[in-house]
């Protein structure tokens, strides 16, 4: 029998396969799939402060191998995601939750953080900094190493759970990022966000997009995800949750090889409302195949 | 909603750049006119989202236009190939609300879901009325099987070269009918919305992700909130729809 448990930061899940924010909405949806509970933890839809519309449509443009999207962090606001969205999620759901919060000032980041750390239903914060979808915050805060510091700094005062920075590929250097987060204070990472890019609708000669460029994901950005993982373990001392166009057991195991203790599952959940009970079920058959007895021993495992 | 492989019984030209395909497989899931299916293809990351046309137990029939590189390798699959189809998408049409006498308004490849609408509105007694809108003659399709279900039909060509001669709106009486439900382009919608007497409901077209509600890439704004036009839509009440 074949162990697949790993810990975030001493939360513990019971298989690294976590849905990535903002592709598992607040869960209910996939309930009607199957039983979300075979999951190894939840991150909820991106929340801010005020409830936010997002974007106008279109808001998705198909690519090769993956997809771009502009949804711009629709969110009904802090407030209603702990007192409405995780009670009701609750009632289906007893596995970790990570709170994924964006904002738009660092004082927006601070009082989403201390709100969320503070909700019962919660395990883990997720700090997204790296949006590419809005103007003026979000990515803005994780491509400056200073300002991630900042943010690391000051949400970590306001929290006892696990601090996570989810961190964006839109930067030269993702390992000055990642030092940045550590020297702030951070618990652990996650890497990577979506790459930004953009499709042109050559019929009306304009962009697909309203917003003109979204953020990529999907198989296309596998490769990348994995090598800013690999890069970044070898850099910081932090736990990693590794995403990036992850949608097989393999891709699971390859990716904790290159450093991360668990990943997450992002645009696969889109066109296959199955895909993470799948790739759990897929999972211990796939250890055993590659000789693997304990999920841990293989972390970083190919360094 | 139900993810489920499909066969193809049938895959035909009905008018340029217009395909019908007929399948079998597990339709249980589809409950009502308006809903639409989600059809993945070899080689495409995104599923095609596409109204279903008419179903039955265990056979699906989808009309579908060839927009893109998706739809164009669909039109180009073969009787016997098999689909990975999520079914039972999406809020249908409300036959409650229809009235004696509802008018039936679809736009090319709007069109499609009214069929099934016109069927089960005749299976409950209603005498259901249809006005297509084609750019031209030539692109005509569906009329005949609306008549042969015993629907009257008007047909409007932008060219006029059948039928009426301008748009959908210029077919369409100022009185006589009960409700109305309508399918076609965003400037055909609002067009209707203008001329129309009676409450209705409205099937809305946009990019989508999932399909099924998780990825809000289609979100709407309408005057009772946010929607999604995979989940709560793709049919709104006329009287929530902000234009």
């Amino acid at each position: 029998m074949v162990s697949t448990v790993v810990t975030l930061s001493g939360v513990t899940l019971q298989n690294p396969v976590i849905p990535a924010s903002g592709t598992f909405g607040f869960g209910y949806e996939f309930a009607q799939w199957y039983d979300i509970n075979c999951l190894g933890a939840i991150s909820i839809k991106g929340t801010t402060r005020e409830a936010r519309f997002g974007n106008p449509t279109p808001r998705i443009a198909e690519t090769s191998s993956g997809m771009l999207n502009a949804v711009g962090l629709q969110n009904p606001g802090i407030d209603k995601v702990l007192t409405e969205e995780l009670p009701r999620l609750r009632h289906i759901y007893y596995k970790p939750i990570l709170a994924n919060i964006s904002g738009f000032s660092l004082d927006e980041y601070v009082t989403c953080c201390a709100k969320a750390d503070a909700s019962p239903h919660t395990d883990l914060i997720e700090v997204n900094v790296s949006c590419p979808n809005v103007h003026h915050g979000g990515m803005s805060f994780g491509t400056d190493p200073h300002m991630v510091y900042d943010v690391t700094r000051a949400v970590k005062q306001v929290c006892k759970k696990p601090v996570y920075i989810k961190l964006s590929p839109n930067v030269t250097d993702i390992v000055s990022i990642a030092k940045a987060c550590e020297e702030g204070g951070a618990d652990g990472l996650s890497l990577i966000n979506t790459l930004m890019g953009m499709r042109i609708d050559v019929k009306k000669r304009a962009p697909i997009l309203r917003n003109t460029t979204g953020g990529l994901s999907g198989p296309a950005i596998f490769p990348v995800a994995l090598r800013m993982v690999w890069q970044v373990y070898e850099a910081v001392d932090l736990p990693i949750i590794g995403m990036g166009g992850i949608q097989s057991a393999q891709d699971v195991i390859e990716m904790m090889m290159a450093g991360a203790t668990a990943v997450q599952v992002g645009a696969a959940n889109l066109v296959n409302p199955y895909a993470c009970q799948e790739i759990i079920r897929d999972l211990p058959d796939c250890m055993e195949r590659l000789g693997i007895q304990n999920l841990k021993e293989i972390i970083g495992g190919a360094h | 909603m139900k993810r489920g492989v499909f066969t193809i019984e049938t895959n035909q030209e009905l008018a340029p750049a217009t395909f019908r395909m007929t399948l079998t497989g597990d339709t249980t899931e589809i409950t009502t006119p308006g809903q639409f299916v989600n059809v993945a293809l070899m080689g495409r990351f995104l599923r095609r989202p596409i109204s279903v046309c008419d179903w039955g137990e265990g056979r699906l029939t989808i009309i579908y236009k060839v927009v893109g590189q998706g739809t164009d390798q669909m039109s180009k699959l073969v009787p016997g190939e098999r689909l990975d189809i999520l079914t039972g998408l999406g809020n249908g049409y409300d036959l409650e609300k229809a009235g004696d006498r509802p008018l039936l308004i679809g736009g090319g490849a709007g069109i499609p879901p009214l069929y099934a609408l016109a069927k089960h509105l005749l299976a409950q007694g209603k005498h259901p009325q249809a006005i297509l809108g084609f750019n031209r003659g030539e692109e005509c399709f569906l009329a005949q099987e609306f008549q042969a279900l015993g629907v009257p039909v008007t047909v409007a060509t932008a060219d006029g070269s059948l039928g009426v001669k301008g748009f959908v709106t210029d077919a369409m009486p100022g009185e006589g009918y009960t409700y109305l439900y309508t399918c076609g382009p965003a400037a055909m919608l609002r067009a209707v919305d203008g001329k129309a007497v009676t409450g209705g409901q409205f099937s809305f077209e946009e990019r989508m992700g999932c399909g099924f509600g998780a990825c809000m890439g289609c979100t709407c704004k309408t005057k009772y909130g946010s929607k999604r036009i995979c989940r709560e839509g793709p049919v709104l009440e006329r009287e929530e729809i902000i234009w």
